[in-house]
């Protein structure tokens, strides 16, 4: 895969993946900032901001960057992670200028308005209705495992915010937080498909070059001490018909030891992958303890976020099963693979899952250009994209058993759902 | 949060230079989409093959209708799907797991009222694996009872949980209130069904259902499509059987009447789901219809999506789309909105179908639609898992790549006119029939005085 890079002078990043093979181009702008860079007092800020920044912005009255992305073929999201935000189109190859047109636009001089503002608090709060507080599992686990696995504020909040601190959210935040996070040098375009690269290069110096420099702010550590014993804590789900419960764990740093990191990947492919997998085999169909049971590394996907990030099992399980005993079943499994380890067949036949999924990813230009994109701002490094499957190829049986007593031997956080009761 | 030095709100959306034009569009760049190469098996199974060697990967989608004979047949078609890959003749479920995985295999089994859907993926080199496998499940799945016993546990636990999601009570609700008790409506058994579910029942449904006569097999990927087409003869041509596989018959078309008012207790938001008759693919006029459709609500930019989101903030989103269905096609428009702006929000929605009627879309909306069909058919295409779907739905309804192909001409032929005459046919606020779900001790009494909710 091709790739190349640039820094304009006011310290803006630039990443372009060439495709010949496609009619479409994709577009992301990534800013270094995620829910876990908003004040106390502020939950869900840097959500509510990502929905502003599409309300409008010097050139572009409201609703226009829709109607121009749309009305040009193309197709836009954003998105909040914990440690960056997103805002991305897929158009065809034709309107390739016009999506960086619109994407400078907003980063030079959004509109935000007391009007916008309180529109899309609406907007936000319905989200939240639909996707948490209206549904069963909603929020499960990534909302709610945090706070009990983590102490800070930026790890533990609730990263979708509370409705009160959304309706407290002024304009001035707004603008404040714009200023801070929003500098040109705390920012990564990334444009993939068919282009060709000096005329890239050439737009987005046009569009994106006259955005003045700002200072970028100095990239916090959220770091903190890993915990030393089992933390637990229950929450009352009123629309769920069964239990559930989540173990979340701490991951190795990504950034320095990206080998120990994807052992605890694989470890979770290992335990949960497939009818093959460890755990399936034992709490569904083994010992019939769960419905069904998920691990993975990552609270929003593998290599999503810097230090800290937090390595998953789910389960869901009936009620008349007592949720130690899928506790119990978890650590037994674990223990088996810390002492022996997956067999070389057994990784063997992961890491060919992996490989697969990731050559899926790659045939989609969009989520291609996303992994791309937020992998080279967060790591530096957008070709682990390519090299993951050797490097995935390279673990050893013995570094995903080291993965296994890791987990074992260190604190953790169990998060138990119980259903309300009687159901609608 | 405001403690460091920044800029105004104002000061920030305001440049020396002052607004900039929008770029125009520069060159278009065409991919064109693959040859299909077809082929019928002595079976009657249906073949389709194209290579797109984008990533060196082969996807799959089998698609066996799959309508009942019985009430009875929905649970046990559940059933069936949830054990085709727990074991043969030869291999337990953890070994078909593992064969599948060398490759970097996957196969996924489902179930509607119409079909039985085999979606299924691995690295290219290990196609004739992906393909063994299947074969050997399609011809000789055991259903033992012990695996059928667990499934049929964890599917009640399954269902329970689907039961409980707000959007499956709603989509319930519509199925039955346009489409009345046909068999379309029974897109998931109740427990209580599933509870008597016995293996023999589910090798019984396995052996006059699965069958290939009538059944569609897709490849797309990094493939010879002849070399493909002879492995699949090769691994398959063994599944056969005398009977045909059984296509669900059309539904009713939906006809006018009040919104049912369907009471959820504790619900925070409603789902509003209105629903009236639309056009097939191979009525002439379906792309007017598509293209009206995405200015009332089939997009971001459409009037509803404006009026109750972006402007009224009732919704996180809001939607309308044509359904295709046997023998027909139905318009579908849904959202969820907070509960205390529900009659606001149906208000608006019966505002904006009626504003179709009266101020038909302008030649800039039209333009617009057109762009984003043209567009996004490309984009949603651009990919082998894509195109595989695509070609496998189209193939069930007699369509083939060329009417692929052509829709984007198509698509551009339809002018302002064409389109105001459709909406006046589609969009009448009093054709619709559909349901509101919701907490009705807190919206019931402004939903109803509405009027047309019952």
């Amino acid at each position: 895969m091709e790739l190349h890079r640039a820094t304009l002078p006011n310290g803006l990043r630039v990443l372009i993946a060439p495709d010949p093979n496609t009619p479409v181009v994709a577009v992301a702008v990534h800013v270094d900032v995620g829910f876990r860079s908003e004040p106390e007092g502020r939950t869900g800020f840097a959500h509510l901001f990502e929905h502003l920044m599409f309300q409008g912005s010097e050139s572009l009255e409201k609703l226009a960057h829709f109607r121009h992305v749309q009305g040009s073929g193309g197709i836009f999201n954003g998105s909040t992670h914990q440690d960056y935000t997103d805002y991305f189109e897929v158009l065809p190859a034709a309107a390739l200028e016009r999506a960086l047109f619109l994407e400078a636009d907003r980063l030079r001089a959004p509109r935000l308005t007391e009007e916008n503002l309180r529109n899309q608090v609406d907007v936000v709060k319905e989200e939240i209705r639909l996707n948490v507080l209206n549904r069963p599992y909603g929020g499960f686990p990534w909302i709610l495992l945090p706070p009990v696995l983590y102490d800070t504020f930026p790890n533990a909040h609730n990263g979708y915010g509370d409705f009160s601190e959304l309706e407290q959210a002024s304009l001035d935040d707004a603008a404040a937080f714009f200023d801070t996070y929003y500098a040109p040098g705390n920012a990564q375009v990334t444009v993939a498909g068919y282009l060709d690269v000096d005329e890239t290069l050439r737009l987005v110096e046009k569009h994106f070059g006259d955005i003045p420099a700002r200072p970028t702010p100095p990239r916090p550590s959220f770091f903190e001490p890993l915990p030393e014993n089992e933390r637990r804590r229950s929450v009352t789900d009123a629309h769920a018909p069964l239990p559930a419960l989540a173990i979340g764990y701490r991951l190795p740093d990504p950034g320095t030891d990206l080998d120990a990191y994807l052992g605890h990947a694989l470890l979770g492919s290992v335990l949960g992958e497939g009818e093959a997998a460890r755990l399936q085999r034992r709490l569904v169909h083994g010992d019939g303890l769960v419905t069904d049971v998920s691990a993975s590394a990552g609270l929003m996907g593998s290599l999503d976020a810097r230090d800290p990030d937090t390595f998953t099992i789910t389960a869901i399980h009936p009620a008349e099963v007592d949720p130690e005993r899928v506790l119990a079943a978890v650590d037994e499994e674990l223990d088996k693979l810390a002492a022996a380890g997956p067999s070389e067949d057994e990784l063997a036949r992961q890491v060919a899952r992996w490989s697969a999924a990731l050559y899926q990813e790659t045939d989609r230009e969009v989520y291609r250009m996303l992994g791309l994109g937020a992998r080279e701002l967060l790591f530096g490094r957008a070709e682990l994209a390519v090299e993951l499957p050797a490097r995935l190829a390279a673990i050893t049986p013995d570094q995903v058993a080291a993965a296994a007593a890791k987990l074992r031997s260190s604190g953790r956080g169990v998060l138990f759902v119980e259903p309300k009761g009687e159901q609608a | 949060m405001s403690v460091v030095a920044h800029r105004s709100a104002e000061e920030i959306g305001r440049t020396a230079l002052g607004p900039r034009p929008l770029p125009p569009l520069g060159p278009t760049r065409e991919v064109p989409l693959p040859d299909v190469v077809e082929h019928v098996l002595s079976t009657g199974l249906r073949v389709l093959a194209a290579r797109r060697a984008s990533v060196p990967m082969v996807e799959l989608r089998l698609r066996v209708p799959y309508a009942a004979r019985s009430p009875e047949d929905t649970a046990v078609a559940e059933v069936l799907s949830s054990t085709l890959l727990t074991g043969t003749a030869t291999k337990d479920r953890v070994a078909i797991d593992d064969e599948l995985a060398t490759v970097g295999g996957e196969l996924n089994v489902s179930v509607d009222p119409e079909r039985l859907a085999v979606t299924g993926s691995a690295l290219a080199s290990g196609l004739t694996t992906l393909l063994d496998v299947l074969a050997d499940v399609l011809t000789s799945a055991t259903f033992a009872d012990d695996e059928v016993a667990r499934e049929r546990t964890r599917l009640i636990e399954r269902l329970a949980v689907a039961l409980a999601q707000p959007r499956t009570i709603a989509r319930e609700a519509l199925q039955r209130k346009r489409f009345g008790d046909h068999p379309i409506t029974r897109e998931m058994p109740r427990p209580a069904e599933v509870e008597t579910v016995t293996a023999e029942q589910v090798r019984a449904l396995h052996a006059v259902s699965t069958v290939p006569r009538g059944s569609i097999l897709t490849l797309v990927g990094d493939i010879d499509p002849d070399t493909a087409i002879a492995e699949v003869e090769r691994a398959l041509g063994g599944w056969s059987s005398e009977r045909t596989a059984r296509e669900l018959t059309p539904p009713p078309a939906p006809k006018p009447d009040d919104l049912e008012l369907v009471h959820r207790p504790g619900s925070v938001q409603s789902q509003l789901r209105l629903s009236a008759p639309a056009l097939t693919r191979h009525d002439p006029d379906y792309s007017t219809l598509q293209l009206a459709n995405l200015v009332f609500g089939g997009y971001f930019s459409s009037r509803w999506m404006e009026n109750v989101r972006e402007d009224k903030g009732y919704t996180y989103g809001a939607h309308s789309g044509i359904e295709q269905v046997p023998g027909g096609a139905v318009l579908s428009v849904e959202t969820d909105v907070a509960s205390d702006v529900t009659a606001a929000a149906l208000l608006e929605t019966r505002y904006e179908l009626a504003r179709m009627v009266a101020v038909p879309p302008t030649a800039a909306e039209l333009e617009s639609a057109r762009a984003y069909a043209i567009g996004s058919l490309a984009i949603s295409l651009d990919n082998q898992g894509g195109l595989a779907g695509t070609l496998t739905g189209l193939a069930a309804d007699g369509l083939g790549v060329d009417w692929l192909r052509e829709r984007p001409a198509r698509l551009s032929a339809v002018t302002v006119d064409e389109v105001a005459e459709i909406a006046l046919r589609f969009f009448t606020p009093t054709a619709f029939t559909g349901v509101v779900v919701g907490d009705a001790e807190v919206i019931g009494t402004r939903v109803r005085a509405l009027g047309g909710v019952s």
